[in-house]
């Protein structure tokens, strides 16, 4: 079985993408699941189970979804296995920009679009600068030149990416990422396997559950602003 | 990675030396927020004393740091070198199958400089071909046509080379969402594509855009604020300068509000082929041919005829006095006798 884990800053398009270039897979009889990360709540089960496409939701509530995405993927891996599935892709919400759930030598996308602006790639964090592939979407509705402008600065912030637009909405592009998708290496087992970048995790007494504001109660990795 | 012209790589020049000979290396270090490197200093040794604060920030770790500025020095080269490289003399299309599976049976060729037309129903394959050029197929896309350029089959690392996209895009539906003035945004594009002479050629393309667009615009004026018709014209003249993809795809501008005619002739001017989706017999007729698209392939490709082009003054003549109407309309005139 093939696992992809596509990552994206929410709305960008990773669900739409995901749907179209399955849909091109199953015309040629590969069998696909999808497990959707999220923090709360998600509708996204429901969209690819419409296509009949099986899917599986995690929720990671409070904590970084990604942070969750990596404590779970082993056991996502096996319902892949024991489904059956040639290809298992994990979708997951890159709320955190600080984290990535992308793994060594697992084919990993993140998904970004046009309408985000220019300075978005440079914003986004692991979850861009580690993907194998980058797909841009929504580029039917900017100019040419924004489309353009946008390419060269996901470039820059990733040099050796495969870049490839998609239309979520008309699936243009699609046929093509399932080519790339379905060309990524065999993952057998994730046991003992390396994050590609390290997640930061509780940083400060904040991510521990403080809440009292002031220095006393400031611990762990604090920095402070500079107004000199 | 190397200079090519000497053996010193990139990161062991020391950064004076570095950006006198790539201003645009510059980029690498603004995309990343980092400060330059000090001119003595090579950009290895800058890397090399990175605190691993500023490494987490950054999103990446130290090793990587110096193949993805090997990398992106690769696609600054290269870039540059596209605009004197080598230039595309031919792109060809091999037929393959339509959507039950019957064989299409044409060889299109053409060449920078020549308009096509494409026509067809909604859905009848038109996007497919577009994308089997844009991925230049090999035989591998539902269709299984094949695309060469120059005659032969087109090394596959260009299919996700940004110096080396085929095909830019121009539709109804695509407007301008930065927040900044004409001037600002096409400056910032002609940056992407390492113009030498960036000021030259914002001006050269603010006016070729005023020439086409009805109204004039201001370098100014943002381009959010721009109307239907200066927009166009702006994308018109931008793509035309610009965009290093050698085929230009116009997707239904019949309503634009320019001179259509004219902005077809902008890009032929700059040795664009040009491809036009459109059902107004005035464009189509400006196509040498015409695609005709039928249930997910080409069903036939139609020569415009000299008898054709003949009709054009007569569709011409029924067009002013459509636009004579619309104008009379718009000034608050009665419409009973133009
Ligand atoms: N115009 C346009 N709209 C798109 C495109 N791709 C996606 N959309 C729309 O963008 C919205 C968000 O798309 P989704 O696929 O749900 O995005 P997502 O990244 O999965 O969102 P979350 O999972 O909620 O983070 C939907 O309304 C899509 O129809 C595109 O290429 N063009
Ligand atoms: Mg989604
Ligand atoms: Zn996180
Ligand atoms: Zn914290």
């Amino acid at each position: 079985m093939r696992l992809i884990t596509v990552a994206g800053p929410p709305s960008s398009g990773k669900t739409s993408v995901i749907i179209k270039a399955v849909e091109a897979l199953q015309g040629e009889g590969v069998k696909v699941g999808v497990i959707k990360f999220d923090c709360l709540s998600t509708g996204d089960q429901a969209l690819y189970e419409r296509r009949g496409i099986s899917a599986k939701t995690g929720l990671s509530g409070n904590l970084c979804p990604d942070h969750f995405f990596v404590s779970n993927i082993q056991e996502c891996l096996q319902w892949g296995e024991q489904s059956g599935f040639d290809l298992l892709v994990s979708e997951s919400a890159g709320l955190c920009n600080r984290c990535a759930p992308h793994i060594k030598d697992v084919c990993a996308v993140c998904v970004i679009d046009n309408l985000s602006g220019v300075e978005t790639p440079r914003k986004i964090g692991p979850m861009l600068k580690m993907a194998d592939i980058v797909v841009v979407t929504k580029g039917d509705i900017v100019s040419q030149a924004e489309r353009e402008v946008f390419s060269y600065r996901v470039r820059q912030v990733n040099p050796g990416a495969v870049i490839i637009n998609v239309n979520g909405l008309t699936g243009q592009g699609g046929y093509e990422l399932g080519r790339l998708l379905s060309a990524a290496q065999e993952t057998v087992s994730l046991t003992g396997r390396l994050l590609r970048f390290s997640m930061p995790a509780a940083l400060c007494s904040y991510c521990l559950g403080q809440r009292k504001i002031g220095s006393d109660y400031q611990m762990g990795n604090v920095r402070k602003m500079d107004f000199t | 990675m190397t200079t090519g012209h000497d053996t010193v790589p990139y990161s062991a020049m020391s950064a004076g030396e570095l950006l006198r000979k790539h201003p645009y290396a510059e980029d690498f270090f603004t995309s990343l927020g980092l400060a330059l490197p000090p001119a003595e200093e090579s950009v290895g040794a800058y890397f090399g004393r990175l605190t691993s604060e500023v490494l987490e920030d950054l999103g990446v770790e130290r090793r990587e740091l110096v193949e993805r500025f090997s990398a992106f020095m690769a696609l600054v080269v290269s870039l540059r070198e596209k605009r004197t490289g080598p230039a595309i003399d031919s792109i060809t299309i091999q037929g393959g199958v339509d959507k039950s599976g019957a064989a299409e049976e044409f060889v299109l060729t053409v060449a920078p400089g020549e308009v096509v037309s494409i026509v067809g129903p909604t859905g009848s394959g038109k996007s497919r071909f577009l994308a089997d050029i844009e991925w230049m197929a090999q035989g591998d896309t539902p269709t299984r046509r094949r695309v060469l350029i120059n005659g032969s089959v087109p090394d596959p690392s260009r299919r996700f080379s940004l110096e080396h996209k085929l095909v830019a895009q121009l539709s109804q539906n695509m407007n301008f969402v930065m927040d900044l003035s004409v001037e600002e945004f096409i400056a910032m594009h002609a940056e992407s594509r390492m113009v030498n002479d960036v000021a030259g050629i914002t001006r050269t393309i603010i006016e070729k855009a005023n020439e086409l667009a009805g109204e004039g615009f201001l370098p100014q004026t943002p381009v959010t604020a721009l109307s239907g018709g200066q927009s166009r014209a702006l994308m018109i003249a931008d793509t035309s300068c610009l965009s290093t993809s050698p085929i230009v795809l116009i997707d239904e501008i019949e309503n634009a509000g320019i001179d259509r005619k004219k902005a077809v002739r902008t890009l032929v001017d700059e040795h664009k082929i040009v491809l036009m989706a459109t059902h107004d017999p005035i464009l189509a007729l400006m196509g040498d041919r015409r695609l005709v698209f039928k249930n997910g392939g080409v069903r036939a490709i139609i020569a415009t005829t000299p008898a054709e082009r003949a009709t054009m003054a007569a569709f011409e003549e029924l067009d002013a006095r459509l636009t004579a109407v619309r104008n009379a309309l718009r000034n608050g005139e009665r419409i009973d006798c133009v």
